[in-house]
């Protein structure tokens, strides 16, 4: 795909992605000396990125083809043979993703006006937000591996900044650094994987690199790895199992800060990579993706069952709902999984800046602190009330349509492969468990009986500053996925359309996207390379090729129809249950508490991870560096010490001779010298300067001597 | 680029150089001269730019400006005691310092102008790091060894002279 | 199109600049840095002949050695000088006479 992108779109693309960063800069240098210190500036600069983000948007909407991609390229390093080129690639999923991160990010520059208003260092957190959308912009806007690298890390250290904005506070240090820690790891096999496709193929840019997969130039277990790799990284930025510790500790940072980075656009980061990389990844990582994605969805959303403060339930809220988006990828949902990922933006960044109208009205973040603030706040209340509904997959709401795609491309995957079936039904639990966590979160903070009176009497109903991004993300958050658009845009990539027409592909190995491999399956049962896991059920393997393309939409419809019926069940459960529980006190939480109280503290000890960590990894280290300086003290000095002791025995020897033999000499010599040297210290002044300075009119007059005489 | 820019931005580095050279040399001001030195390293490496010395150029502004201004710059910080101490550097034998700089000027000029330079057809610009790497892997093979011998005394000395004495 | 002769003439203005820096100056730092002008303009001879008169690039190479060379004198050179500070509290190279006979 050579360059094929209009100029315009070059201009405004370029706009949009460079507009973020200039009210960084002037945030920086002279935020402090504006009116206002400049939070118009930054907001409207961001304004225009989105109006300009939006316009590309529609003119994507009008062209309405699955296949939209225009690119970009220039050279931009050439050292050697060492060449990297930096563009543009916009196709349909870069659309949407600009639009998101423009709409979330201009709403919670416009909520951050009255929820920071006041602070300390507030022109350096519009900077800080402004550099954050730079490069969140930047990430989905480029299109090689490198630059996507380079966004990736400068969202890491966008987000570093904005956790850290309250700095004073040790625990806020402490989360930022966690946090960048934390993703730096992932962010190594990332790297690792980045440079096995650069060492085999030479290149970063993707459609290069989709090119060279289906042509078969890479595959097998190398290409296995090398998505492994690549996923490390969405495993530390999506706040995935394992390293899924630092998220909830992030919220340490604003509230408005929680809601565009660690909700809406910078944990999604990672999901967009996988899918954006989606026909780099091999079954087999694929797999490991979905399960992944799997546990990280089940843990996190039994965590968030006994948070009692209202933003950690709602970190943990996120890290399931992005293994979510993780699982559908990976049991090749492409289309459900990003769809689950917009979705999942509009409502989470709603959820979470309601949070901060609820913490700005009481001024604590604990739910017990609160209760019955549907009189005092019903604007957040009610705009709560509908992400609530659409995270919990109520009909005829957002979350609802992503959340049944996901569910049903699960099922399909499960009724292909029936030993993966597991996937579907802990998926459609956690479905069920969201939607009661949620509700106990609307249950404990909005209606029954204030429970502290008066936190309760000071609160009020926000500025209309921060209810207005509140009402438009509720609208979002209800209309955003009606339509079918976007399902008829984005849509599964296939790896055929990268193909070069001459090369016959070699290694089937590269074929991946379990629908459309059914002719490459025989090859791929003689590849040794690849494990069994996939094929572990020859019998669903063997349905699958003799059904052919048809029986397989029959059966992803019908896959489709269970899951939406049994989610909306789960869903309604869950529902029920919270209402049961907090809404009637029908039973006592209190009860079922003290009953299980192991698994209460196994869970609100979020399964131990922390200590875990601090025991093995910190532990490990410690004890390492002990061994490391055992070793050093005692073997190693050992060594240096009984050689030192041999060599001052000989030098003793020497030393004799020496002194009486050679200093005899060289005493004679020395008091020739000093009777001179008595009669030249005269000139010398001890002082350099005076030496060069003498040295340089000498080596002057002699120049000038030669110029004068010619010799 | 057309000639005449090209002379106004060699004209432009050439300016900034020599400027902040004379302001290292004559500010009484330490950390003056230190910041001017920025300045000098960055207007040099423009003109390596100007002289097709795009990796020369990197280098200028990664080791001088990205290493050794910093070297500098905590000499000065480490050696004044910032807050009692004004940050003055006295100067010496100035007239005679002068005179002789002025007569060596002079000559350099004379030499410059007088020279018949045997001046060659200028090609057009071409990368230059692989060549120099493969210079330095051939022609200059022994030289380079050396000088990384060298580095790697100088970091072994510099660290052992700047290491606190503990007991001697 | 720039004669070579405009680079010699600020590479010898920039000389002279640095060694008046090193003749006049009494603060070691500063006498340093008067070096480093020094080397800066060796090295904008090196690059301008290699563009204007040599067959090839070879005086980049010189220069390359000459910024790693004032590498390893700066560090050397700031080691002495902490040193120096340590010892008599000054970095005055007037005050250094220790060696003086």
């Amino acid at each position: 795909m050579a360059t094929n992108m209009p100029a315009d779109m070059v201009t405004s693309l370029v706009l949009i992605l460079l507009l973020p960063l200039a009210g960084f800069a002037i945030q920086m240098f002279f935020g402090t000396r504006l009116p206002r210190k400049g939070d118009w500036l930054s907001t409207g600069l961001i304004g225009i990125s989105l109006v300009l983000g939006i316009v590309m948007f529609i003119r994507t909407l009008g062209v309405f083809d699955a296949g939209y991609a225009r690119q970009v390229h220039w050279p931009w390093i050439d050292i050697g043979g060492f060449r990297v080129g930096m563009g543009i690639l916009f196709d349909n999923l870069t659309a949407v993703m600009l639009m998101v991160v423009g709409i979330v990010s201009f709403l919670v520059h416009l909520f951050s006006i009255g929820y920071l208003h006041g602070d300390v260092r507030y022109s350096r957190y519009f900077g800080y937000l402004g550099i954050f959308s730079f490069s969140m912009l930047g990430l989905v806007l480029c299109d090689n591996l490198l630059a996507l690298y380079v966004f990736w890390e400068l969202v890491g250290l966008s987000s570093y900044l904005l956790i850290g904005h309250w700095f004073e506070k040790k625990s806020a240090s402490d989360a930022a650094k966690k946090a960048f820690l934390t993703t730096r790891i992932g962010d190594v096999g990332m790297f690792i994987g980045i440079m096995i496709l650069y060492a085999k193929l030479g290149t970063f840019r993707f459609d290069e690199i989709f090119a060279a997969v289906a042509d078969g130039e890479i595959g097998g277990s190398l290409l296995t790895w090398a998505g492994v790799g690549l996923f490390c990284g969405a495993i530390g930025k999506s706040a995935q199992f394992p390293l899924h510790v630092w998220l909830p500790d992030a919220m340490e940072g604003p509230t408005p800060v929680s809601a565009l980075i660690h909700a809406a656009t910078m944990v999604a980061a990672g999901v967009y990579m996988v899918g954006r990389l989606f026909l780099l990844f091999t079954p087999e990582a694929l797999l490991v993706i979905a399960y992944i994605g799997l546990i990280t969805a089940v843990m996190a959303a039994s965590i968030a069952i006994v948070q009692t403060d209202i933003k950690k339930a709602l970190a943990y809220s996120t890290i399931s709902q992005l293994g979510y988006m993780i699982t559908a990828l990976g049991v090749g949902g492409y289309t459900a999984g990003l769809f689950h990922l917009m979705t999942h933006a509009f409502f989470k960044a709603l959820l979470f800046l309601g949070s901060g109208s609820v913490i700005h009205a009481v001024h604590s973040q604990e739910m017990p602190d609160m209760g019955g603030l549907r009189k005092k706040m019903p604007v957040t209340f009610w705009t709560f009330l509908v992400a609530t509904l659409a995270i919990s997959g109520v009909p005829g709401l957002s979350g609802f349509f992503s959340k049944d795609m996901i569910l049903g491309a699960s099922l399909a995957f499960g009724m292909e492969h029936s030993s993966h079936l597991i996937i579907f039904l802990l998926l459609l639990v956690t479905a069920g468990v969201t939607a009661f966590y949620m509700f106990r979160v609307v249950f404990l903070t909005f209606l029954g009986r204030p429970r502290d009176e008066e936190r309760y009497a000071h609160a009020h109903e926000s500025p209309a500053v921060m209810t207005i991004p509140l009402t438009v993300l509720a609208v979002l958050a209800v209309g955003s996925a009606w339509g079918g658009w976007f399902q008829a845009l984005v849509v599964k990539p296939e790896l055929g359309q990268y193909r070069t027409a001459a090369v016959a592909p070699a290694v089937p190995g590269g074929e991946h996207g379990e629908a459309h491999a059914g002719e490459h399956h025989e090859a791929v049962h003689d590849e040794t390379t690849i494990p069994d896991a996939l094929h572990a059920d020859p019998e669903g393997h063997e349905t699958h090729v003799a059904g052919g393309d048809h029986a397989d939409h029959g059966a992803a419809h019908r896959a489709h129809q269970i899951a939406m019926i049994t989610s909306i069940l789960a869903a309604g459960l869950g529902i029920l249950l919270a209402w049961l529980f907090y809404g009637r006190r029908l039973f006592s939480a209190e009860t079922v508490r003290r009953r299980l109280a192991a698994v209460h503290l196994l869970l609100s000890k979020k399964y131990y991870f922390d200590e875990i960590y601090a025991v093995g990894v910190v532990g490990t280290t410690l004890w390492v560096s002990r061994a490391a300086r055992a070793f050093d003290t005692h073997v190693v000095d050992g060594a240096v010490n009984g050689t030192a002791w041999r060599a001052r025995g000989f030098s003793w020897f020497i030393g004799l001779f020496d002194n009486t033999v050679i200093d005899g000499m060289v005493n004679g010599v020395a008091g020739t010298v000093t009777a001179w040297g008595r009669q030249f210290r005269r000139i010398q002044t001890g002082k350099i300067q005076n030496y060069l300075l003498g040295l340089v009119a000498v080596a002057l007059i002699l120049a000038f001597v030669r110029l004068v005489r010619g010799f | 680029m057309s000639d005449e820019i090209r002379l106004g931005v060699f004209l432009g580095f050439g300016m900034i150089t020599l400027v902040s050279g004379a302001v290292v040399a004559l500010a009484r001001t330490i950390i003056y001269s230190v910041f001017a030195l920025l300045f000098t390293f960055f207007g040099v490496a423009g003109l390596y730019v100007l002289l097709h010395a795009d990796f020369l150029a990197a280098t200028q502004v990664m080791i001088y400006v990205g290493g050794i201004l910093v070297l500098l710059l905590f000499g000065v910080m480490l050696t004044h005691k910032i807050a009692t101490v004004q940050l003055r550097s006295a100067s010496m034998q100035r007239g005679p310092a002068a005179l002789i700089c002025g007569g060596l000027l002079a000559l350099l000029l004379y030499v410059i102008f007088k020279t018949p330079w045997p001046v060659k057809e200028l090609g057009p610009a071409t990368p230059t790091v692989q060549r120099i790497g493969r210079y330095l892997m051939t022609d200059y093979l022994l030289a380079f060894e050396v000088i990384s011998v060298l580095l790697f005394a100088v970091l072994v000395g510099a660290a052992l002279m700047a290491r606190r004495e503990t007991n001697r | 199109m720039i004669p070579l002769q405009g680079y010699l003439v600020i590479a010898a203005v920039l000389f002279v600049l640095g060694l008046f820096c090193v003749m006049t100056r009494r603060n070691a730092v500063t006498i340093l840095m008067g070096i480093e002008l020094i080397l800066n303009s060796a090295n904008v001879n090196f690059i301008a002949f290699a563009r204007y008169c040599a067959p090839d690039i070879q005086g980049h190479v010189f220069a390359i050695f000459v910024i790693i060379m004032a590498a390893a004198e700066a560090a050397i050179a700031l080691a002495i000088v902490l040193n120096l500070y340590k010892r008599i509290n000054s970095i005055d190279v007037d005050e250094v006479d220790m060696m003086r006979g």
